[in-house]
């Protein structure tokens, strides 16, 4: 295959525009996605309806009746080459969330198959897993729900062949370096390994998505006997702070 | 009515399994994992507006398969869209894609789809619930809303207008057909020999279907990228057609989720959805890649047909040539006036 040189841009549907920074997820690349929605955002072309980001791309909805492709695409090529998007700063206001988990248990009943398949004791798992300081790299699949990574190198394990009929709301399952937190209850092709009791869609609050990419998230480990107590609470007894 | 100062409230007395209200769904939520949602079909959102002469935009309830029994508590407004469905006024048979009169205190009985997928029940003044994230479309995998169940009382919006009566001649749209298609972001990763196959093939309408996808299968083989199912998640868009594990095809819908990580060999454009959603279990189906430009231009054509559905109104009169038809439909409406009942009877 011929090499690919980043950042692309490919069109998506008749009214979308992809701009992708890398073929693998890596931190550049996701963080360049994230300052180019930001100046995207900032230079309020007439036309462009809304922006997002995925792991390593920026999106744009645009009407094209208004906004031709070819204008945007020479516009979006000219910003692209006004800096090094991949050394760009991360969001500003970003926050430091410490939300308590409960690992494996009958509430999360995948934490010794995904530690197996990791390579690693039960300890180990829930300590790397309790341990590590992760970023929400997107927000997607549904709503308010973050990707967040990376985990160390042994965390590197597929999804499953099968999915998971049902996991449910506040669910911690890993797979390929990344944790998921659902926000929804929902089937799902990644292990099921720690239980929050943090909302992350509050439709009916003034703010009904909580965590925006940029985020970082300390799953702390809690006894089960918690749960009760912090399911009285839409933050899950979590805590937070921002990032200086 | 206009000068009704009492509002009005919709009486659901009886439920199929899949009523919900619906609107133009929400946008500018892509950037926290939430999709657009709304009505499967928008077609029908902009005939049932021009039949009532307002706006798109207001709410209304749509029915999967089956309707149910309704009562106004004030005389209303009503129009009828989308999949035709049996319907009559205290007995009296409704032509669909009609607007009517819905007296205070009558029956209006929806019974099953005679084809297609989604009919459209319109009020005069919209379904008036409050907005949650600016619009009122239910949309069950984000936990918004949930189907309505027999017992709900829906506020009606203030209506300005009294004129019914009024037919919208409308071209079929349910019978699947010709979808045009433009490349997505994976078509490239798929060999040419399944490019072609997946133009040159017909498809048929898998019994897998609802409001965030719809699965389609033929007799050959499957559909597969050379390198594998798995490519970087990234962004989804309705009409996005995923191939995943079986080699099936999936054609993505209102209420899909906002990324995946299967790939994708085209998008269905805009204007064919309401084509897509109306599709009838076995229904035959074909896809056709169009250009950019092409595919634009056929979105201007669309945006300009639902501007323009008000103009094609016709009076709903019996004159005539109408009456075999409207004996017709008494006739079948006679025949199977207990059985809409039993079905709703059997659903779980």
């Amino acid at each position: 295959m011929t090499e690919v040189t980043y950042p692309i841009l490919r069109t998506a549907g008749i009214d979308g525009m992809l701009v992708t920074f890398g073929g693998a997820l890596s931190e550049p690349a996701n963080r360049a996605a994230l300052a180019f929605r930001a100046a995207v955002d900032g230079e309020g072309w007439d036309g462009v309806e809304e922006t997002s980001t995925s792991l390593v791309s920026t999106f744009l909805r645009f009407d094209p009746l208004h906004l031709g492709h070819s204008d945007l695409q020479s516009r979006l090529r000219e910003l692209l080459q006004s800096q090094e998007w991949t050394q760009a700063d991360l969001p500003e206001g970003r926050r430091f969330f410490r939300i308590p988990t409960v690992y494996g248990t009958d509430m999360a009943p995948q934490l010794d198959e995904a530690a197996e398949v990791a390579g690693l004791s039960r300890a180990e798992a829930i300590r790397t897993l309790s341990e590590s300081r992760v970023r929400a790299l997107a927000i997607g699949f549904a709503p308010g729900q973050p990707y967040l990574g990376e985990l160390p190198e042994a965390w590197d394990i597929p999804r499953q062949q099968n999915l998971t009929p049902t996991v449910p709301k506040g669910a911690l399952v890993v797979a390929i370096r990344q944790l998921v937190l659902f926000s929804v209850t929902t089937p799902t092709g990644w292990r099921h390994v720690g239980q929050t009791a943090f909302r992350l869609f509050r439709p009916d609050s003034d703010t009904p998505f909580v965590l925006r990419p940029g985020d970082e998230v300390q799953f702390v480990e809690t006894p089960p006997e918690q749960m009760a107590n912090m399911e009285k609470d839409p933050d899950g007894g979590a805590e937070w702070e921002r990032i200086p | 009515m206009g000068e009704n100062p009492v509002s009005a409230e919709l009486i659901v007395q009886e439920a199929g399994p899949s009523l919900t209200v619906q609107d133009r769904g929400r946008t500018g939520y892509l950037a926290m994992g939430l999709s657009r949602g709304g009505a499967a079909d928008t077609l029908a959102l902009a005939e049932g507006a021009a039949l009532l002469r307002q706006s798109p935009d207001l709410a209304v309830i749509e029915m999967a398969g089956m309707g149910g029994r309704f009562e106004a508590t004030e005389d209303i407004r009503i129009a009828l869209t989308g999949a035709p469905m049996r319907a009559s006024i205290d007995g009296a048979p409704l032509r669909w894609n009609a607007s009517h009169l819905l007296p205070r205190g009558a029956e209006l009985k929806i019974g099953a789809v005679t084809r297609g997928a989604y009919g459209y029940l319109h009020l005069g003044g919209g379904v008036d619930l409050p907005e949650r994230l600016a619009a009122r479309a239910t949309q069950m995998t984000a936990g918004l809303g949930e189907p309505l169940d027999a017992g709900t009382r829906l506020p009606v919006g203030e209506d300005p207008r009294d004129d019914t009566g009024w037919l919208l001649p409308v071209d079929d749209r349910c019978a699947g057909g010709r979808l045009r298609v433009v490349p997505s972001l994976q078509t490239e990763l798929f060999p040419k020999d399944q490019l072609d196959r997946f133009e040159n093939v017909e498809f048929s309408r898998d019994a897998r279907a609802n409001r965030m996808g719809v699965k389609v299968t033929q007799d050959g083989p499957g559909f597969a990228v050379d390198g594998g199912l798995s490519v970087l998640s990234e962004v989804i868009l309705p009409g996005d057609i995923q191939v995943t594990g079986d080699g099936a095809p999936f054609i993505l819908m209102a209420e899909c989720q906002t990324t995946g990580g299967y790939p994708r060999i085209g998008t269905v454009i805009p204007a064919d959805l309401p084509r897509v959603a109306q599709a009838p279990q076995g229904a035959p189906l074909r896809f056709s890649f169009v250009t950019l430009d092409e595919a634009v231009a056929a979105q201007r054509a669309y945006l300009k047909h639902c501007a323009a559905l008000g103009k094609r109104l016709q009076p709903l009169v019996r004159d005539p040539a109408d009456i075999p038809d409207l004996l017709s439909y008494q006739l079948i409406g006679g025949v199977t006036a207990g059985r809409d009942l039993d079905t709703e009877k059997e659903r779980p």
